[in-house]
């Protein structure tokens, strides 16, 4: 995929998005019925996209330690499922987690940039991100700033991830763009071509501290993006939508939409993730529903 | 020595203008007592095809025009009625009317058109809706002309034509009219007003001539969208609608008398038109 | 989109699974997902529904499921014997309880017809799909779900119709003898149903012969609901009992959906005794898709618009006019968008693309596909694997299409486009209504002004902007020109079963 071009982006040319219809196809996807080995072999991969996520005040080593042990061995009795795509934590756990999952595969990703609110120097934000990886991240979520986009100041918005990105070295950058933040449909699709444009690894829905985060129109909207700038850049850009995606099922709809928009080639988690804290379980129970013929107790599951 | 008069030639009126019939034909119109009245032109089936072109020329103009404008065309025609309507009383009464039924038939036929006058900007509001459909869409249904209508107008004269004329016209659409062929007189004069009065040309179109002859034509031409046959001849009913299916016509018969003043007489040449739009930002 | 297949869960360690067939990354469709049809029950045979009655018919007829080319019942071949009887039962039922009836009271029965079909909805759904080959997922999603809604709606009619049109105290017109097609079986029977019921009629219904099944079904829904004997008689067979029924003398009002050719015979059946009638007959829609258009909502619509119910849809939007500027945009995301339809077997809650209805159609799609390719126009078609059995046809685009092209000007009525291009407002319009029929158009812009002028330029009864392939029991639906005389739904609707 080789090093992005940082061009800005001909917003003249971005397509206009009709509520209506994108929330109707959305919907449409939500018909499909995933039914025995499709959807097992779906279960299993949604698993393998997980970005584990634990993004509080109260977090803790122990905390951090814990979730990381999950997301290595998700199902510790059939190793076979799993291990989650990474582990994502504030800055300031980040060498606790890169220390308990090194060498599994579980990559790390830490937020930076002042997240959730973006609200502070550039200087910071920067400083956030160069000190996030020399900790140990792999992938760094940045935010965008979402009042510079809402008065209109798209270059600047797009000059802000130009410099993450060149802050991030050779970690991954992933851009929340926030999108419940952003309201219309049309923000959504500008301020992922701005991320794109400006060189994002991954486009993200949320921080998931604001409602509503990830939705599948929203998502939709964000893969069409995406097809649409490989189509004129052949560049590939990943995928997360967070929060709010809590259920296995739901997550499969996403996977639908992903398979049915973008084609097989983003169904593995170098090109799609989910960031989600409690949708693990979900996708571990009807995992072993589908191989038991049973329905599941969260008992049986650990929390952590 | 009085003056010797000038008599008047009738024609035909075709796109504005008013052309002999291409046919050359003529046929006779005599008073009560055999007295010879005028020479009246016989249209043919090129003529009647020659004001199909005009109108559909005239149809799209005259449908986008102002609901307002239309109106005032229409009161327009009312006006110069009034102004000639001792012409019209004086035609009539060639034609075998008393003076005061020819009086009154004039002044109706003024007043009807003041009346459809007033139609032009409310029908639309009185027939269109807004359905509250189940989905997040906004949906609205209007009446729109339906396009070129044909039309054998009753044999009474000038009322009659007149309240065929009018709601046709009011619609939007523009018309083909075969005037009665026992009254014709009235028909000529009244397009001269029509041709004085502002209606673009080709928007109403008048023929003179036979039904026996035109009706065949007028109810088989693949340009015309709808016909109205006043005519209590069943078989002649029959024969336009069997003809009329060919380009699913909108045959609308009704009894060989001047209609009453309604808009349900607009909307029998309205087609009814949905639009969808999504409501979303 | 293939190319992109590469990957196999990123390199971890996915156990791939055993049918490759069928794995969700690999796998070439999705394991079957069928619906169960264990409560739907056919009869072996099934009889006329007259007078409240069922009465045996001259002859039988079989019907078929057109996914497996299975017979699935006998159904009773009305010959104008069993019409007459049915016209004189309706009758009957108009003058003696019918007619006599409080609106409030009609309106009570629809309603509860209304909600038996809504407690029956996925039986009547199953049934649906067997018999016409449409997809489940529309028949349980759009066609029952607006049956019932047509019921409910028009219940509500019955005792206000002295408010529907200002000046006049509309009076119900008796016996309606309604004929309908087999591309919505039992949407179209509720869409002619309802109304006439509601406005005081009793009726005659003619289903298609290709399925009757869901109508002889609905039979029974009033039964349960306890409607008069006679109110509605159910007359299968093929178009002989249709032409009966239209040239019965005892029937005052004619309403048929189908085909031009069709609703011309029947006008010109009617062409002595001026019965009042509505047809419904063909399209072939303009969609037109603006260089501002909200372009991959757009390609969705369509999708929508032409491979909805296996483009068996009147209203389809079957002739595409891109701006030049879009048209390669257009193509290729369209073209992607086809591969991921689901073809196949039409009880699979996944199938997009059901089967073709009648082994008739499908030599006419494929005798105007055939036409089409030999007067020079393009053809694309998705890459799915069609059943062996049964009437199957793959979305078909035709791009390079001159506007004197047969697939431009004829209706095909299957999942078969025809893609033109425009430069400017005035030649996309000019094209639109380029044609003798105006049923229904499209247009899809982004902006406001464009909309409302595109809209009212073109000449049809439908218009769908920036959206296609709507409908709803309150929105007034019919053509233009050759597309038929009259509407159905809304308030508009109620004209076509009134004496106003």
């Amino acid at each position: 995929m080789g090093v992005p071009t940082i061009e800005f982006p001909d917003l003249k040319s971005i397509p206009t998005v009709d509520q209506v219809g994108v929330e109707e196809r959305a919907a449409r996807f939500q018909t499909r019925s995933i039914k025995a080995e499709t959807k097992l072999s779906a279960l299993r991969l949604a698993v393998t996209m997980l970005d584990v996520t634990t993004l509080e005040g109260a977090d803790s080593p122990g905390k951090v330690r814990q979730m990381c042990a999950k997301a290595m061995r998700p199902m510790p009795e059939d190793p076979s499922v799993g291990p989650a795509a990474a582990v994502c934590v504030y800055p300031s756990l980040v060498r606790v987690a890169a220390e308990e999952v090194e060498g599994s595969g579980v990559k790390v990703a830490s937020v930076a940039t002042a997240f959730p609110s973006g609200q502070s120097r550039m200087k910071e934000r920067l400083a956030e991100v160069r000190w996030a990886v020399a900790e140990g991240a792999d992938e760094i979520d940045m935010v965008i700033s979402r009042g510079k986009f809402l008065r209109g100041d798209y270059r600047g918005v797009f000059n802000e991830i130009v410099r993450c990105k060149e802050a991030c070295g050779e970690a991954h950058l992933k851009v929340i763009i926030e999108t419940g933040e952003l309201r219309t449909y049309d923000n959504v699709r500008i301020a992922s071509e701005l991320a794109m444009g400006a060189g994002a690894d991954f486009i993200k829905t949320s921080t998931g501290k604001v409602q509503p985060a990830a939705t599948m129109p929203v998502t939709l909207v964000m893969l069409e993006a995406i097809q649409d700038y490989i189509d004129r850049t052949g560049r590939k850009v990943g995928m997360k939508p967070a929060g709010g995606i809590s259920s296995a099922k739901l997550a499969l709809h996403y996977l639908v939409m992903v398979k049915e928009t973008l084609g097989a080639g983003w169904l593995s988690n170098e090109w799609f993730r989910f960031g989600a804290s409690s949708l693990t379980n979900d996708l571990l129970m009807q995992i072993r529903k589908q191989q038991s013929g049973r329905y599941q107790s969260g008992d049986y599951f650990s929390k952590d | 020595m009085s003056r010797l008069s000038i008599n008047k030639t009738y024609k035909l009126y075709i796109g504005g203008k008013f052309p002999r019939t291409e046919s050359g034909r003529y046929y006779e119109l005599t008073g009560k007592k055999g007295e010879f009245l005028a020479n009246v032109s016989q249209g043919s089936k090129k003529d009647f095809r020659n004001a199909v072109v005009a109108a559909r020329k005239a149809q799209g103009g005259w449908a986008k025009s102002s609901a307002y404008l239309k109106g005032q065309i229409l009161y327009r025609v009312a006006e110069m009625l009034e102004g000639r309507s001792d012409q019209f009383v004086e035609e009539l009464r060639m034609e075998g009317r008393t003076a005061a039924a020819a009086r009154k038939e004039v002044e109706t036929s003024i007043d009807l058109f003041v009346h459809y006058a007033g139609w032009s900007d409310k029908y639309p509001a009185l027939f269109s809706s807004v359905n509250p459909v189940a989905s997040s869409h906004f949906n609205f249904s209007n009446p729109e002309p339906t396009g070129v209508v044909a039309a054998v107008a009753p044999m009474s004269g000038l009322l009659g034509l007149c309240s065929v004329v009018a709601p046709i016209m009011v619609g939007g659409n523009a018309s083909v009219v075969l005037a009665s062929s026992e009254r014709p007189l009235t028909a000529i004069t009244f397009a001269e007003v029509l041709n004085s009065s502002d209606v673009p040309g080709g928007v109403v179109n008048l023929v003179t001539g036979f039904a026996d002859e035109l009706l065949p034509v007028m109810s088989s031409h693949m340009d015309v969208n709808a016909l109205l046959l006043c005519s209590d001849d069943a078989k002649a009913a029959a024969g336009a609608r069997e003809q009329g299916a060919e380009n699913v016509k909108r045959v609308v018969v009704k009894p060989d008398a001047p209609l009453e003043e309604s808009p349900y007489h607009v909307m029998d040449f309205q087609e009814i038109k949905t639009t969808w739009h999504p409501v979303g930002v | 989109m293939a190319a992109e297949r590469a990957g196999s869960g990123g390199g971890r360690s996915r156990k791939v699974a055993k049918k490759r067939d069928h794995d969700f990354v690999t796998g070439t469709s999705y394991a079957p997902a069928p619906e169960s049809s264990a409560q739907v029950k056919i009869a072996k045979s099934y009889d006329l529904f007259i007078g409240g009655k069922w009465v045996k018919g001259s002859k039988r007829m079989k019907t078929i499921n057109p996914a497996t080319e299975k017979v699935l019942s006998e159904v009773a071949v009305a010959g104008p014997k069993e019409v007459d009887l049915a016209v004189k039962a309706a009758r009957k039922a108009y003058n003696n309880v019918w007619k006599k009836m409080p609106g409030r009271e009609r309106g009570k029965y629809l309603f509860r017809v209304a909600r038996l079909l809504q407690e029956r909805a996925r039986e009547f759904a199953v049934l649906e799909s067997m018999d016409g080959g449409k997809p489940i997922r529309e028949s349980r999603d759009v066609d029952l779900p607006l049956v019932a809604a047509h019921f409910f709606y028009h219940a509500g009619w019955a005792d206000k119709l002295d408010y529907a049109f200002p000046g006049r105290k509309p009076q119900s017109l008796g016996v309606a003898g309604q004929v309908i097609p087999w591309n919505f079986p039992l949407l179209m029977a509720a869409w002619k149903l309802a109304p006439a019921l509601a406005c005081g009629n009793t009726v005659v219904l003619k289903p298609a012969e290709t399925t009757p099944l869901t109508a002889l079904l609905l039979a029974q829904v009033f039964e349960e609901a306890g409607l008069p004997d006679g109110v509605v008689n159910i007359v299968t067979g093929a178009g002989a009992t249709g032409q009966a029924l239209v040239e019965h003398p005892g029937v005052d009002k004619i309403a048929f959906t189908g085909s031009t050719g069709v609703g011309k015979m029947i006008q010109r059946a009617l062409a002595k005794s001026g019965k009042k009638h509505t047809l419904e007959l063909g399209g072939k829609a303009a969609h037109l898709i603006f260089d501002d258009a909200p372009i991959n909502q757009a390609v969705e619509g369509i999708v929508n618009g032409i491979f909805f119910n296996q483009g068996h849809v009147c209203c389809a939007g079957s002739r595409l006019l891109v701006q030049e500027g879009v048209a390669d945009l257009v193509i290729r995301k369209l073209k992607r968008r086809m591969e991921t339809l689901v073809v196949g077997d039409p009880l699979d809650k996944n199938t997009d693309v059901g089967a073709i209805n009648s082994k008739e159609q499908l030599g006419r799609i494929k005798g105007l596909v055939a036409a089409g390719e030999k007067e020079g126009a393009c053809s694309w078609q998705s890459g799915q694997r069609l059943p062996g059995k049964g009437y199957w046809f793959k979305p078909t685009i035709f791009t390079d299409c001159a506007q004197s092209h047969r697939v431009v000007q004829e209706e095909i009525f299957g999942p078969v486009l025809a893609i033109q291009t425009f430069r400017t407002p005035e030649e996309g319009i000019e094209k639109a209504n380029n044609t003798p029929y105006g049923l229904s158009g499209g247009v899809w812009t982004d902006k406001g002004s464009k909309i409302f002028k595109v809209t009212s330029a073109m000449r049809a009864g439908v218009l769908w902007a920036n959206t296609y392939n709507k409908f709803d029991p309150t929105s007034p639906f019919g053509g233009y020109k050759e597309s038929g005389v009259g509407r159905e739904g809304g308030l508009h609707g109620l004209a076509a079963y009134l004496e106003i």
